[in-house]
């Protein structure tokens, strides 16, 4: 309360209701350079966008001009982080997770982002369109048909040891030879990568960054999160590299799956419609996708973000729709409600962190997940944090934590669930023999107007990938124009078209975006310490909202 | 002839605002119209306010301080949209509908970073709305 008596003496009134700015001499813009380019303005953080952007550069020029040495330096450093950190990333998750379900369920879960009056800027379809475009929808195309059949097919296999240490890929102690165990521990697994966990993680980032922006008054920046931590050194290199790093890992991140994105959707094409796979097709991919998220950006959160994300969400129901009456509907329906007992039951298992046998499962798959969804954090959760203001922390939570858990759940089984259906009672392989990006449409392909459907996921993975490279795009200029909204639009275009270009870069060099997204999922260890102290600040903050109250 | 006239202030550069707002002062003055300043911003922090409320007041003692300055009353109107960058022309097409204003006044031609994008604000307004609209070059 005495802070709030503060700022209205100053003349900085509180935000809609109740709320508790933070004091600090820091005036949002006050490190930006502001000039122009010939016609094209520009309104930059110094030098958090000179630097990020030089990195970037030097990067992909390391890989280019040493790729085998690049090569093995990241993934020596992908493997001691995901094999060595897996305790700690595992660890660190479970918190994610028992922090958010604690806010739901306490009274902090009352208080309002933007203040005790804020009203939500958008309806339940946009918002959550927008927020699960962002986070995971191109994932859940490439793994809803091949993670559940990875983890039945090695639970089938049984477990294999050597030196007293596992040698197999199955989860927990696996389930040889019995389908119907090995079908329910695939399912658990499986959903374990896609539920809780991920969604925890993007929302204590959200979270922290929409409870110091809307509500603190703090530019919305990742650094801001810290200010209760670092106090005002966050406007100084504390921040500069906490931004630094966050601008470094989405565009990566960004750059790495879209080049991988356009050998999928290439493949897919092929197998459609003959077209050639080779490095022409994908860049011409990468343009075309970069072309559309250009015009998205261009016309903004609600003109272009919005609309797409609601197109995007649109088609995957009505695709998710077919697939759950063309299938086996029946199998299906019993299947999420098994998965997800099943679910419930092995999660203390599948989380737990120290002494685990199935070496190659925890760090190879869930360390991997883990520090996946960590190194995306800074990109979704300021994402979500943007279209965010107005919602309750308890409302927030649920819509970010338990409903896209409960999506998943409910895709995982129904495209997995079929394709284990093909494999289990008909004997039809096709899926299961299919390299990853071919899954999907092998296993569309037994299902009635199998055209019309494949079509439809190939248009869904274009545009999935679209609504990552917009969004993306948008959070990058707001971090290097120091939190700024409304940075000239120019800038915006420049992230964008950066972005396809790197992509296409690191296409046509043997090797680079493996390497590069290895690194990028490397950058998932410092942020787990990020995520975890933001836990700590996102507490402080929701105390003194209460106490504002 | 004219009966209420818009100005769109830009509080980031409000300094740069004074050209055109003499002129819509004056106007308002000769045709007695009435003075509404309009300006549109983000509901998350900008360099001019840290909240939409802020923005709000801020607006109103721009105009309250204007009004003073040229002797005139001046009320003003705070639009929050979600993405100011981008959804500032529509903002001020449905402003200008919103509050039946028949003369827009409008700053262009900023220096630096806005130049670009008011040009563009300035040139859009002419050509989409059913006001007269009078550009002020700076």
């Amino acid at each position: 309360m005495a802070d709030e008596n503060n700022n209205m003496a100053d003349g900085i009134p509180s935000p809609d209701g109740a709320a508790n700015l933070i004091d600090t001499e820091y005036e949002l813009g006050q490190d930006n350079v502001e000039g122009s380019v010939g016609p094209l303005g520009f309104d930059i953080h110094n030098p958090v966008f000179p630097v990020s952007g030089a990195a970037v550069v030097a990067f992909v020029f390391y890989t280019l001009v040493l790729p085998d040495q690049a090569g093995a330096v990241f993934s020596w450093l992908f493997g001691a982080v995901t094999k060595g950190f897996d305790w700690f990333f595992l660890g660190a998750a479970n918190i994610f997770v028992i922090f958010c379900l604690l806010l739901i369920v306490t009274p902090l879960g009352n208080v309002r982002l933007g203040g005790a009056e804020a009203k939500p800027d958008y309806g339940y379809v946009g918002w959550f369109a927008m927020l699960f475009a962002a986070g995971m929808g191109i994932g859940l195309m490439f793994y809803g048909v091949s993670e559940p059949m990875s983890h039945f097919s090695s639970s089938m296999g049984g477990t294999a040891a050597e030196n007293g240490v596992r040698t197999d890929w199955a989860p927990l102690g696996a389930a040889v030879g019995d389908e119907a165990a090995a079908m329910r521990l695939g399912m658990a697994a499986t959903i374990f990568h896609w539920g809780l966990h991920p969604w925890a993680i993007y929302a204590v980032v959200a979270l922290a960054l929409a409870l110091f922006s809307y509500n603190k008054g703090l530019p919305l920046t990742i650094r801001s999160a810290f200010h209760p931590i670092f106090g005002d050194a966050v406007w100084g290199w504390v921040g500069h590299i906490i931004d630094t790093l966050a601008v470094f890992a989405t565009l990566f991140g960004l750059a790495t799956s879209l080049g991988f994105g356009a050998t999928q959707a290439n493949a897919g094409l092929n197998e459609l419609f003959g077209v050639p796979v080779n490095s022409t097709t994908e860049v011409i991919l990468i343009s075309a996708i970069t072309a559309i998220a250009l015009v998205s950006v261009l016309r903004g959160l609600d003109g272009g973000v919005k609309i797409l994300s609601e197109v995007n969400m649109g088609l995957a129901f009505v695709l998710l729709l077919f697939v759950l009456i063309a299938g086996p509907t029946l199998f299906l329906i019993s299947l999420f409600w098994d998965s997800l007992v099943a679910y419930v039951e092995y999660l203390p298992a599948l989380s737990n962190p120290i002494g685990r046998e199935d070496v190659n499962f925890s760090q190879g798959w869930t360390s991997f997940y883990w520090a996946w969804w960590i190194s995306w954090s800074p990109f979704v959760g300021m994402f979500i944090a943007r279209v965010s203001r107005g919602r309750s922390v308890r409302e927030f939570v649920i819509c970010v934590l338990l409903i896209p858990s409960l999506v998943c759940v409910l895709w995982m089984s129904v495209f997995g669930g079929t394709a284990l259906h093909q494999v289990v009672s008909d004997g039809y392989t096709a899926a299961q023999d299919a390299s990853l990006e071919l899954k999907l449409f092998k296993m569309l392909d037994v299902l009635p107007l199998a055209g019309i459907t494949s079509l439809i996921g190939i248009v869904l993975v274009i545009v999935f990938f679209v609504t990552s490279s917009d969004s993306g795009s948008l959070v990058i200029d707001t971090i290097t124009a120091g939190g700024k909204v409304d940075a000239p639009i120019p800038q915006r275009a420049f992230w964008c078209l950066f972005e396809g270009a790197v992509a296409i870069v690191l296409l046509l060099s043997a090797g680079g975006l493996s390497s590069l997204q290895s690194m990028v999922i490397s950058t998932g260890l410092p942020f787990t310490v990020v995520l975890l102290l933001m836990c700590y600040a996102i507490l402080r903050g929701l105390l003194s909202e209460r106490k504002a109250k | 002839m004219f009966t209420k006239i818009l100005v769109p202030v830009d509080l980031a550069h409000a300094e740069k605002m004074d050209k055109a707002v003499r002129v819509a002062s004056s106007l308002a003055q000769t045709y007695g119209a009435a003075l509404c300043f309009v300006g549109v911003s983000s509901d998350a922090p900008t360099s001019v306010a840290h909240t939409p409320d802020e923005f709000a007041q801020k607006l109103s003692a721009f105009a309250a301080d204007k009004g003073a300055a040229y002797g005139i009353a001046a009320v003003s109107e705070a639009v929050i949209v979600n993405d100011p960058a981008v959804e500032l022309n529509h903002a001020l097409d449905k402003t200008i509908d919103g509050v039946g204003a028949d003369l827009v006044v409008m700053a262009t031609h900023l220096p630096g970073v806005s130049d670009y994008i008011w040009a563009g604000h300035g040139a859009h307004v002419a050509a989409h709305s059913k006001a007269s609209v009078f550009l002020v070059r700076d």
